[in-house]
């Protein structure tokens, strides 16, 4: 191995590593505010890539389609929820919000999709369209259970990751895509090939880590997504509703994942079920970072994606094994140097 | 509830006079999973031939799901032998899992139809394997085309990459002996998982080795990342690809980079360039025209003809058997593993079926062509 070799390496392991990043993000976002174990942040990168690439096709994409069922859902639990309490008053606004809102991007992209518009457009359409997933997930599967165990919790992830799995086989199909380069330039610096998509990613990467740090320092939303991170109870007492923190950061999240899938999707095939490994890898990179830390997160997203790229190269038949066993040692640091507080349930 | 009870005795009764009078296929493959994209036209291909009558008896279809998973395959296995009383299993899509249901289906002492590569299913033929055949060409019959086009196009280094699972194991076994046989050395193996978001790293490890030709084992849109990855790296020497990548998504994946790539594949992938005496070229006509009207131009894959010849060989069998016994007897059963072992000279989508006691395979060379990739399009090498 010479350095050339190892300067690729490096390369691209820290550009895979940026993409698991974002990934790690928006799981120690989710977990903190609402204790759920994002376990389908995955899903949301697929279903990014995978529209874009039907979008690309002129087609349009199965998660349209998801879209409006979503919003059908949720519709009509906030019906039944305003009928038990009452409270008419505020059925125009969150049927405005979970029902005309979903239905007015899905009606967009339907209409535009067979026009064959600009590349940029189509990316815009994509992250609309999956952000827009978010939310009404959050409504439909973990709002009724918002108050739940952590395990419970972590059991309705579970069956929203397998449902959406089902779901992208049903809408893309078994067989991958992958969708056109934003940027075919590259650099060369020596020996070395610095491919401008990997710049890309990294850069983007780093100005979305940017604007949540941004936004949760110096927004009034922000700030209210952190005190309830903190404490819900407390935060619920000053007039911030847990329903609005759970549903931004839902947001947040599926945008994160929107925005994975629209990088990863020039880099590498995306198929179905590929989110699952990929989010599993954000997964690790949050553990390291105590699913609490950001920064230590994306630098532990980084050590993954550095170590599976030369894992790869000296012992490709044993890369997963690698990556994952990672997480012992992490977690018996932790556990060694951490006061452990049992939860209360 | 007097009219559900009423509905379900019709139901009995429905089910009871089918079970007497049809002959019931129980079918399972991998239609979800990580092998979906082999499963799904098999699936399509067996709904697409209804219920067809063979002998002058109505053959139903009895399709499972196994999720590619071995687990699943063997617990479907015994539903339709146990449930459903089948007389003949078609199944599965992947090797684990047809490995896995051997066992089953000896015991019920019920004919089998594999529809996944390994030669392992089905040799030796013994006690063990007596009730299992198997429809797509061996993956031994393949690596000598490749190492045969390899030899004439001057390889002496081969580098390989594969899937690390059942399939790039086989392929890895296989390709080593015919390389040798073929006098090409195997400089580089390496190993990767079709969900990899990057393989730069077992990509540059090849290309440190400085190969000749590159073998990508890998099947369906995952052995584009390989490929791509090489074009993308400045490597100038051959890509072999496995008749793994033989359908239309393949093709969209790799794009340009695709370019003058060759794989063997079953010859019904271009059976319209191959010449009129060949036997397949009739034989693969009728089922591609009929899978095409159904599902739309170019959206036929090589997998989707196995399960196409596993009802051939049935078509071929049923007759034979229903001679020596009804449908739903263990008499029945028996006599068509026979017939299956008999089967002469049946053209089939990927081949030519001789079935033998010593080959439940039967496929000969006539079973495999060498096509190269030009511009999105399949090119037989003459």
């Amino acid at each position: 191995m010479d350095l050339s070799i190892a300067l690729l390496l490096v390369q691209d392991g820290i550009t895979n590593g940026a993409i698991y990043a974002l990934l790690a993000l928006a799981l120690v976002l989710v977990f903190t505010v609402t204790r759920v174990i994002f376990v389908p942040a995955g899903e949301f990168v697929t279903y990014g890539t995978l529209t874009l690439a039907a979008l690309q096709l002129n087609k349009s994409p199965g998660t349209v389609g998801l879209l409006l069922g979503l919003a059908a859902v949720a519709g009509a639990m906030e019906i039944i929820a305003a009928a038990r309490e009452q409270a008419w008053h505020r059925l125009p606004r969150r049927l405005g919000l979970y029902v005309a809102l979903p239905a007015a991007i899905a009606a967009v992209v339907w209409a535009v999709a067979p026009l064959g518009i600009a590349f940029p457009l189509q990316i815009v359409c994509t992250v609309a369209i999956v952000t827009a997933l978010g939310p009404l997930l959050y409504r439909v599967a973990y709002q009724p259970l918002a108050e739940a165990s952590v395990l419970v919790l972590l059991i309705v992830s579970v069956a929203a990751h397998l449902t959406m799995i089902g779901m992208g086989l049903w809408f893309f199909g078994a067989e991958g895509s992958r969708t056109p380069p934003f940027t075919t330039v590259s650099f060369r610096a020596g020996d070395v090939t610095l491919s401008g998509q990997s710049l890309l990613v990294l850069l983007f990467s780093v100005m979305v880590i940017g604007a949540l740090w941004l936004f949760f320092d110096r927004t009034l939303y922000g700030k209210a997504l952190r005190a309830t991170a903190l404490n819900r109870t407390g935060a619920r007492l000053v007039g911030i509703s847990p329903n609005l923190a759970g549903s931004l950061t839902f947001i947040l999240a599926a945008m994160l994942g929107a925005f994975s899938g629209v990088l990863i999707g020039p880099i590498t095939t995306i198929y179905y079920d590929s989110g699952f490994l990929i989010s599993l890898k954000g997964f690790v990179g949050a553990i390291i970072g105590g699913l609490s830390s950001y920064p230590l997160a994306a630098a532990g997203s980084l050590l993954v994606g550095l170590l599976e790229s030369f894992s790869s190269f000296w012992a490709s038949a044993f890369k997963e094994v690698i990556v994952f066993t990672l997480i012992i040692p992490v977690l018996l640091w932790r556990s060694l140097t951490t006061h452990h507080h049992e939860e209360e349930e | 509830m007097h009219s559900s009870k009423a509905l379900l005795a019709a139901a009995a009764l429905l089910c009871c006079a089918s079970a007497v009078a049809d002959i019931n296929v129980g079918v399972t493959l991998s239609a979800t999973g990580p092998a979906a994209s082999l499963g799904i036209p098999e699936k399509n291909t067996i709904e697409m031939l209804g219920s067809p009558i063979v002998g002058g008896q109505k053959v139903n279809f009895i399709v499972l799901d196994d999720k590619s998973d071995t687990t699943e395959a063997v617990k479907n296995t015994r539903k339709l032998i146990s449930e459903d009383k089948v007389d003949v299993i078609i199944g599965s899509t992947v090797t684990p899992n047809s490995l896995a249901m051997r066992d089953v289906v000896v015991e019920a002492e019920t004919p089998m139809i594999s529809m996944a590569a390994s030669a392992l299913i089905i040799n030796p033929v013994d006690p063990k394997t007596r009730w299992v055949f198997k429809t797509p060409q061996n993956d031994s019959l393949m690596a000598d085309a490749v190492a045969i086009s390899m030899k004439a196009n001057g390889v002496g280094k081969l580098a390989f990459i594969g899937f690390a699972d059942a399939y790039g194991d086989s392929w890895l076994t296989e390709i080593k002996r015919s390389a040798q046989t073929a006098g090409i050395k195997v400089v580089a193996e390496e190993k990767y998982n079709r969900n990899d978001p990057s393989v730069t790293g077992q990509v540059l490890k090849l290309l440190a080795a400085q190969p000749d030709a590159v073998l990508i084992a890998g099947s369906g849109t995952p052995a584009a990342t390989p490929h791509k990855e090489l074009i993308s790296r400045g490597y100038k020497g051959k890509i072999y690809q496995t008749h793994g990548v033989a359908n239309a998504d393949f093709l969209r994946v790799v794009g340009a980079d695709g370019n003058g790539a060759i794989l063997p594949a079953g010859p019904m992938l271009v059976y319209e360039q191959l010449p009129d005496s060949n036997p397949v070229k009739k034989s693969a006509a009728v089922y591609v025209s009929k899978y095409e009207g159904k599902y739309g131009p170019g959206s036929r894959t090589t997998f989707g003809g196995h399960a196409w010849d596993a009802y051939l060989l049935l078509e071929r069998a049923i007759p034979e058997a229903l001679k020596k016994g009804q449908p739903g007897t263990k008499a029945f059963r028996s006599a068509l593993r026979d017939a299956l072992e008999n089967v002469k000279e049946a053209a089939g989508a990927n081949g030519v079926f001789n079935v033998s006691a010593g080959d439940h395979n039967g496929f000969d060379n006539r079973a495999r062509v060498l096509v190269k990739i030009d511009n999105g399009k399949w090119v037989l090498l003459k």
